[in-house]
């Protein structure tokens, strides 16, 4: 796993962000609690998603959003606040 | 402003949201007609926000835009066409080469290329609006008049969503559903920097021509997923598309699949020492002709991706898009004219859509995907595997007989399927032809 991150890590490092102060992506904490797949973080192709186990939440990296929608049609629940952050904000692909 | 005023004052024929190739191509086509048209895109620039193989193909393009050849930024034509059939280790590979000096489709980088078309069509007289996201649309009487955006509104006798396969817009209007994970694939691509030199040197290609692999099995075994190679002038384009229900099912992570197939043997010497310069992600619509949505309602149309229409196999959407949005954009003019934006003049553009290659290609192969689903492990892990092993003997040079050995592949097979696992296995192949024929 820890080698996974890395390889991620790399990867979104060569994208371009202009990441907004709030989160365009709001779980909803009391279904994530009792979430069983944790479909959202398996889905995400930018690894937005993190369980913290002491914490007992989902953590969410938003600033790393590639704005997929993966997570939004994932989530076991069909709780997760989702939207596209506003227009001067977030990825832009120079290739795509 | 009350909102009366603002009525007045911001409207236009047809407000288009979304600037990829259906609303680039619809916006155009009703700016041709001389009405008054805006395309509002959320991005930066029209392609900013946009992810595909890819290429865009000559003929539906030359639709929209006749004479693209000449001065739109393309990377290259393409000339070879590789389908991989990759098992863990080894690989099957056809290739088919046509040096046509017309040639069916290019390679181009999404982010200059819908820019390229979005300028097109403000020198046409499309008026865009970028860097603005589309909220919801604003209903009247369960008409759609207009939209909202984060700063204000819009208004317009017909909205045409063109806001690709997540449409939000289009659940809000009512003609789509929640979409299924099954009915959307998750891609990730890399876009890796390679001279030119060596590109045309390890495809075996010319200095402008161009390469495309399709790729089944290797990392993808027994999913329903395909992957890609696009070779672009300095770069090549890497990725795959699996369907969102096998990653849940399994707890794949997306980019681990692409890494992996980056390492596969039949890969990993075509982008040695290829440097990435990007990683972007996409969901691909997957649901095929059962899962288009209605098209139309009072005073809204939906076209490309936000209508579902791609058909997976041939990794084709641009052009369905294109289309579909044109013959959106030629209903809208019809119907400004005649002042009636009700459903039932708006019907008129499902009704071209069924006539044009669009429809009856999704309808073609509409059994497709259900069938590769259902018999994933045959079709897409257990056969894809034997041909490589069945290679694998014909190629063999050793002490055993060849009869022995052809006799021995093909006991194998009866032995790993069963005559009832292959009945059934050539029985849906047979439907599936069938439902592609007739
Ligand atoms: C990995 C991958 C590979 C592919 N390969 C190919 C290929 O090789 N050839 C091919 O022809 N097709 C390919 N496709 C399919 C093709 O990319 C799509 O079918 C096509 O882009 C659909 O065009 P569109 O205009 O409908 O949607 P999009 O291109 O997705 O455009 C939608 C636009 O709407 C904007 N938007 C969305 N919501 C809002 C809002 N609320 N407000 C304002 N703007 C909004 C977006 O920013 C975007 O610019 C591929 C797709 C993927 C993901
Ligand atoms: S899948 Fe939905 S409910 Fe489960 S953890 Fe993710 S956001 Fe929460
Ligand atoms: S939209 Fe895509 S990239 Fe963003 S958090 Fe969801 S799955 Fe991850």
């Amino acid at each position: 796993m820890k080698n996974e991150n890395c390889m991620i890590e790399a990867k979104l490092y060569t994208v371009k962000y202009d990441a907004d102060t709030v989160s365009h992506l709001v779980p909803d904490e009391e279904s994530c609690k009792k979430c069983i797949s944790k479909a959202c973080q398996t889905v995400c192709p930018a690894n937005v998603y993190e369980w913290n186990d002491t914490e007992n939440r989902l953590i969410v990296n938003f600033e790393n959003c590639l704005e997929c929608g993966a997570c939004k049609i994932a989530c076991e629940k069909h709780t997760l606040g989702w939207q596209y952050p506003k227009g001067t904000k977030g990825v832009t692909f120079k290739q795509g | 402003m009350s909102e009366n005023s603002e009525k007045f004052l911001n409207k236009t024929d047809v407000i288009v949201v979304g600037g990829g190739p259906a609303g680039i191509s619809c916006a155009v086509t009703i700016a041709r007609a001389g009405k008054k048209v805006v395309l509002i895109e959320r991005g930066k620039f029209c392609g900013s926000k946009n992810v595909f193989g890819g290429a865009i193909y000559a003929e539906p393009v030359r639709e929209i835009f006749p004479n693209f050849e000449t001065n739109a930024p393309l990377e290259r034509k393409n000339t070879e066409h590789r389908y991989a059939i990759l098992g863990e280790e080894d690989a099957t590979t056809v290739s088919y080469r046509n040096n046509d000096s017309n040639p069916v489709s290019y390679s181009v980088i999404r982010a200059k290329f819908d820019r390229w078309m979005a300028d097109e069509a403000k020198k046409e007289g499309v008026i865009i609006v970028t860097e603005t996201v589309v909220r919801e649309l604003i209903l009247e009487k369960e008409r759609v008049i207009g939209v909202r955006t984060e700063l204000e509104n819009y208004y317009s006798d017909i909205v045409v969503l063109a806001d690709g396969v997540n449409s939000l817009l289009a659940k809000q209007a009512g003609v789509r559903g929640e979409i299924d994970p099954h009915d959307v694939a998750v891609s990730v691509k890399e876009v890796l920097k390679l001279d030119n030199a060596k590109i045309n040197e390890r495809f075996n290609i010319g200095d402008k021509d161009g390469c495309i692999y399709e790729i089944f099995g290797g990392p993808m075994l027994n999913m329903l997923g395909l992957g890609f190679i696009y070779t672009n002038q300095n770069s090549i384009s890497i990725g795959l598309g699996i369907t969102m229900n096998e990653l849940i099912k399994h707890k794949l992570r997306p980019y681990a699949l692409l890494d992996k197939l980056k390492e596969h043997p039949a890969i990993a010497p075509l982008i040695k020492d290829a440097e990435l310069t990007e990683y972007s992600a996409h969901l691909i619509p997957e649901g095929g002709y059962k899962k288009i949505p209605t098209l139309y309602a009072s005073g809204v149309m939906v076209c490309g991706d936000a209508a579902m229409l791609v058909n997976n196999l041939h990794w084709e959407g641009t052009n369905l898009a294109m289309i579909s949005g044109k013959l959106a954009g030629e209903t809208a003019v019809i119907a400004v004219n005649k002042n009636d934006f009700s459903a039932k003049t708006l019907s008129k553009y499902q009704q071209s859509l069924e006539k044009s290659f669009v429809m009856k290609d999704m309808k073609t192969y509409k059994d497709l995907m259900g069938t590769m689903a259902m018999k994933n492990e045959q079709f897409l892990g257990y056969y894809p595997k034997k041909i490589n092993s069945f290679f694998k003997m014909f190629t063999a040079v050793n002490c055993i007989p060849k009869r022995t050995m052809f006799r021995g592949f093909i006991k194998s097979v009866f032995k790993e399927r069963g005559i009832f696992g292959l009945f059934s296995d050539g029985l849906s192949i047979l439907k599936l032809l069938w439902s592609i024929l007739r």
